[in-house]
């Protein structure tokens, strides 16, 4: 197992490079003088090029990437142009406050999800399977900008029943856990009755109801098992999605998450701290997905990495 | 020289399959009703979409104004059907970018193999480890605001999708007889990749270009929204949704509508690739 991860961490090196120089190359074709943005408007040639010059803008552009390189293995991010604080110290908090949703959201999507898929597989064709179907497409297809605000509407405007922003709690975390995770919640619906259907069809599961087990447990325990696996993948793939998406529900909640830091440094040109974040949320991401690579690859002994 | 019987009898069993599909055809007239919305919506809008009223602001449905007027008085139902070509032409674009560049990547990197192929294909590995359009903010923010931008931005985003089955499927057609005879020959690399590769690739490609038409209306609009696709006073329906959000309280109407448009639109181009997935790989139906 320690050789397995250390082969895929090694796969992962020029992922996690080509990532490094994407951001960089897509942060320096950014029009305007990052300079100007702190020296401020009124300032003189002699102090621009004195700020160029502290944060290394006058190098040569290999030399720039050299150094960031070297910074970002260090865990240096630079500083925000905003309010000259090391980046991470703006990005931490609010990591922790997207990834306790994110978690959330996830936790929820799945849970639901998996029940409304195995009981839609179990009933084929009835009513519930149609109902269960279309509301997981609406739940797909939904944008979540829109569910947030709907949900606002009549959760927080009409009923008053929650927060309709801002942080300070459980409760504030209810409305934006649900907008995140209704469209995963729909995929792990779907994809749970698939694969309930698939592993269903076997001719295993055709002995045990010779043998007279009862529906309940062929379902329970023999089908379920069999069918979690790629349902564990989709899970693992759409939390990459769920903290992506967390730009826009923060944005719609007011939510202090390192979505909204990303939107707000975006709109004020604070672009050390967009670059960081994205790195960030990124590197967490192709993490979270080699984890569950191979919490796969261990649940299923037949597959070879 | 006649066309066998035979040859068309997969494409009309394909039709049937998937004109059985009752939610794979409501997909289909949805997406035709926004594509007819898109052309003719500007000639049918009973206003101007750019013209404010300020004494009708926030107003709710009347005779005159079906659908309500906005915080600046403007006629809602005029501004989703100008919206309709700006929404739905920005997807289309970022969708054609998506296609294009990454069948064309797929396709290179599968006829020449060897190190290019390498190259490529982990540029496409890395584009495809940013989450969700985490890129597209990336590239829209370094690019700056506009609906162009958001096009190319979201189409680099949504590429490798592309890249990759234009890959798979040329990897496999370039052992075939066919393409040894087209080299044998004496076929340039690119005629036979344009001639004899590409037409076989198609069927795959049109599926996945329906697929990722959904997500990528979300994600155009969800930029919108975000303010970095299109720019007040443009009546795109994520911004037009994004003014609303201020006026959730004493006028919930005003985003009631845009995003329905965005929910429908989306909805159509995910059941309609659904049905077509179906249709053509009849193995995955379960119903």
């Amino acid at each position: 197992m320690g050789r397995l991860i250390g082969r895929r961490l090694l796969f992962l090196l020029p992922v996690l490079f080509g990532i490094l120089a994407a951001v960089f190359v897509t942060m320096r074709i950014v029009p305007g003088d990052p300079a100007r943005l702190v020296a401020g408007p009124d300032a003189g040639p002699e102090e621009l090029a004195a700020i160029r010059h502290q944060f290394g803008l006058d190098l040569p552009l290999h030399v720039q990437f050299g150094r960031y390189l070297l910074d970002v293995l260090r865990g240096e991010f630079g500083q925000s142009l905003k309010t000259q604080r090391p980046v991470l110290d703006e990005i931490v908090p609010r990591l922790w406050n997207t990834a306790l949703l994110a978690v959330l959201s996830t936790f929820f999507a799945a849970a639901l999800g998996l029940l409304a898929g195995i009981v839609a597989a179990a009933r084929r064709n009835s009513t519930f399977d149609h109902m269960t179907m279309a509301v997981a497409m609406l739940g797909v297809s939904t944008p979540s900008f829109y569910l947030g605000i709907v949900l606002i509407v009549v959760f927080a405007v009409m009923l008053r029943l929650f927060p309709a922003g801002g942080s300070g709690g459980l409760i504030h975390l209810i409305l934006p856990a649900v907008t995140l995770g209704a469209s995963t919640l729909g995929i792990v619906a779907r994809m749970t009755r698939a694969s309930m259907i698939d592993v269903l069809d076997e001719d295993y599961i055709r002995t045990a109801r010779a043998k007279g087990v009862r529906e309940r447990v062929i379902v329970a325990r023999h089908a379920l098992r069999n069918a979690l696996l790629p349902v564990i993948a989709v899970v693992a793939l759409q939390f990459g999605f769920v903290l992506a998406g967390s730009v826009l529900v923060e944005t719609v909640f007011s939510f202090p998450g390192i979505g909204w830091l990303i939107v707000e440094s975006i709109s004020m040109r604070d672009f050390p701290v967009v670059q960081g974040s994205i790195l960030l949320v990124t590197f967490v991401s192709v993490l979270v997905n080699l984890a569950a690579d191979l919490l796969y690859g261990y649940a299923d002994p037949r597959i070879k990495f | 020289m006649p066309i066998p019987a035979s040859s068309s009898r997969p494409a009309a069993a394909a039709w049937r399959r998937f004109t059985r599909n009752r939610a794979a055809v409501a997909g289909l007239a949805l997406v035709l009703f926004f594509l007819l919305m898109a052309a003719f919506g500007p000639w049918v809008a009973p206003h101007d979409p750019l013209k404010q009223q300020l004494d009708g602001a926030l107003a709710g449905p009347s005779w005159s104004h079906g659908l309500g007027r906005d915080e600046l008085g403007r006629d809602i139902l005029s501004r989703i059907l100008h919206g309709a070509r700006i929404s739905l032409g920005m997807a289309l674009g970022a969708s054609l970018i998506a296609a294009g560049a990454g069948v064309t990547v797929g396709l290179v990197a599968a006829y020449r193999g060897g190190g290019l192929e390498e190259i490529l294909m982990r540029l496409v590995d890395v584009v495809l480890a940013f989450p969700g359009f985490l890129l597209a903010i990336a590239v829209v923010s370094a690019l700056g605001p506009g609906i162009v931008n958001v096009a190319v931005a979201v189409g680099v985003n949504t590429m490798p999708g592309f890249a990759r089955i234009a890959h798979s499927t040329a990897h496999a057609m370039k052992e075939t007889e066919h393409v040894a005879a087209a080299r044998a020959l004496g076929n340039s690399g690119p005629r036979i990749l344009w001639r004899h590769i590409l037409p076989n690739c198609l069927a795959p490609i049109v599926v996945q270009f329906t697929l990722r038409m959904g997500t990528v209306v979300v994600i155009g609009s969800g930029l919108s929204f975000l303010g970095l696709g299109a720019q007040p006073p443009s009546p795109e329906w994520g911004a037009m949704l994004s003014t609303a959000r201020e006026y959730l309280r004493t006028a919930p109407h005003l985003s009631l509508v845009p995003g329905l448009a965005i929910l429908l639109l989306v909805l159509a181009w995910n059941l309609l690739g659904d049905g077509l997935t179906e249709a053509l790989n009849p193995k995955l139906n379960r119903s």
